[in-house]
């Protein structure tokens, strides 16, 4: 005997991010997905917004890893509430880690929850979290033709950060051909031009936040 | 590498249907899969063969239909594949396109006695 399912896989998932989305609501906190591939500069761009945004709004992390806790220590040198998830190989932050890491965390301190994915262009683009925003980061050394590669990645998110623009005169970087093949993908997406070392474009990077908050 | 998670979402939703039914064993559960989902079909079949020792899906075959990486440009409605081409729309050659399919993973039925 057939018996028709057409049920999809990922709706556990789907479930406790929606839960966990109720949950960041009832504390009036906003959740930002942070995703880039290793090395693209999530905890720099961490740290840069926590500095940007010290006295205006208060911000809490959630470090996704595989392992260690070097991310972590560095946020917490900066004074503000961070956990870090050792996801033991796990190549990407599922709805259930955070769910449970939320339950221990102080949201009562906290308007803004930055949540740093695990590196990879691939799982975490799949795995919903709950959060509010997605922002992505690229940075120049990986190429203007990461769009082409990890497509659902770049159609998906709701800002991309191109960082490491300090570098732009010494690679073969085209940001007209990027911003065209991220565009072509996501027409609505908002695109900040930064520097984590010089601070270039970081303004409108963090004005951007107070206003998501805003809304 | 999340096909472990993955396999065991896909168990939890073949039990319980099967147990819905009333059945005494699954036989075979055909699922679709998106070309762009990046999950490993053997790797599926091994950990499905592993969580489902002890359960009324022990020893179900597992056969995968694949849905292709498809395109819908936005300018003139043009449904295409993703091919060495990239994004151009093949009709117009905009460069502005949504993905419709590539990216999906469920169980379509089971056949179950």
């Amino acid at each position: 005997m057939e018996i028709k399912v057409v049920r999809d896989i990922m709706s556990a998932n789907d479930k406790i991010a929606a839960r966990n989305r109720e949950y960041l609501d009832s504390n009036a906190v906003l959740a930002l997905n942070l995703m880039s591939s290793p090395g693209a500069g999530k905890t720099s761009l961490v740290l840069r917004t926590v500095e940007g945004l010290r006295g205006k709004m208060r911000v809490g992390v959630i470090e996704g890893d595989i392992a260690s806790r070097v991310d972590a220590d560095r946020i917490a040198k900066e004074g503000v509430p961070v956990v870090q998830i050792n996801t033991g190989g796990a190549c990407h932050l599922d709805a259930n880690m955070l769910n449970t890491t939320l339950a221990d965390f102080p949201l009562m301190d906290v308007e803004l929850l930055i949540i740093e994915n695990v590196g990879n262009l691939v799982c975490p683009a799949e795995f919903a979290l709950g959060e509010h925003k997605k922002a992505m980061i690229l940075s120049l050394p990986e190429g203007d033709d990461k769009p082409l590669k990890y497509p659902l990645m770049f159609a998906t998110t709701d800002v991309v950060v191109v960082n490491k623009m300090d570098l732009a005169p010494l690679l073969d970087f085209s940001i007209d051909s990027f911003v065209k093949r991220v565009r072509g993908l996501n027409p609505n997406v908002i695109i900040f031009k930064i520097s984590c070392k010089t601070g270039e474009g970081l303004d409108e990077w963090i004005s951007w936040m107070l206003k998501v908050r805003r809304v | 590498m999340h096909e472990l998670c993955l396999t065991e979402g896909l168990l939890r939703v073949v039990l319980e249907h099967a147990e819905s039914a009333q059945a005494r064993c699954v036989s075979h559960i055909n699922l679709v899969m998106g070309e762009m989902s990046g999950i490993v079909c053997d790797s599926v079949q091994f950990c499905f063969d592993l969580l489902s020792k002890d359960t009324i899906a022990d020893g179900a075959k597992l056969s995968f239909r694949f849905e292709p990486m498809e395109v819908s440009c936005r300018m003139c409605g043009t449904i295409f594949p993703l091919n060495q081409s990239g994004w151009d729309c093949p009709s117009c050659h905009e460069w502005d396109a949504q993905i419709v399919s590539g990216h999906e993973f469920y169980v379509e039925s089971i056949e179950v006695d």
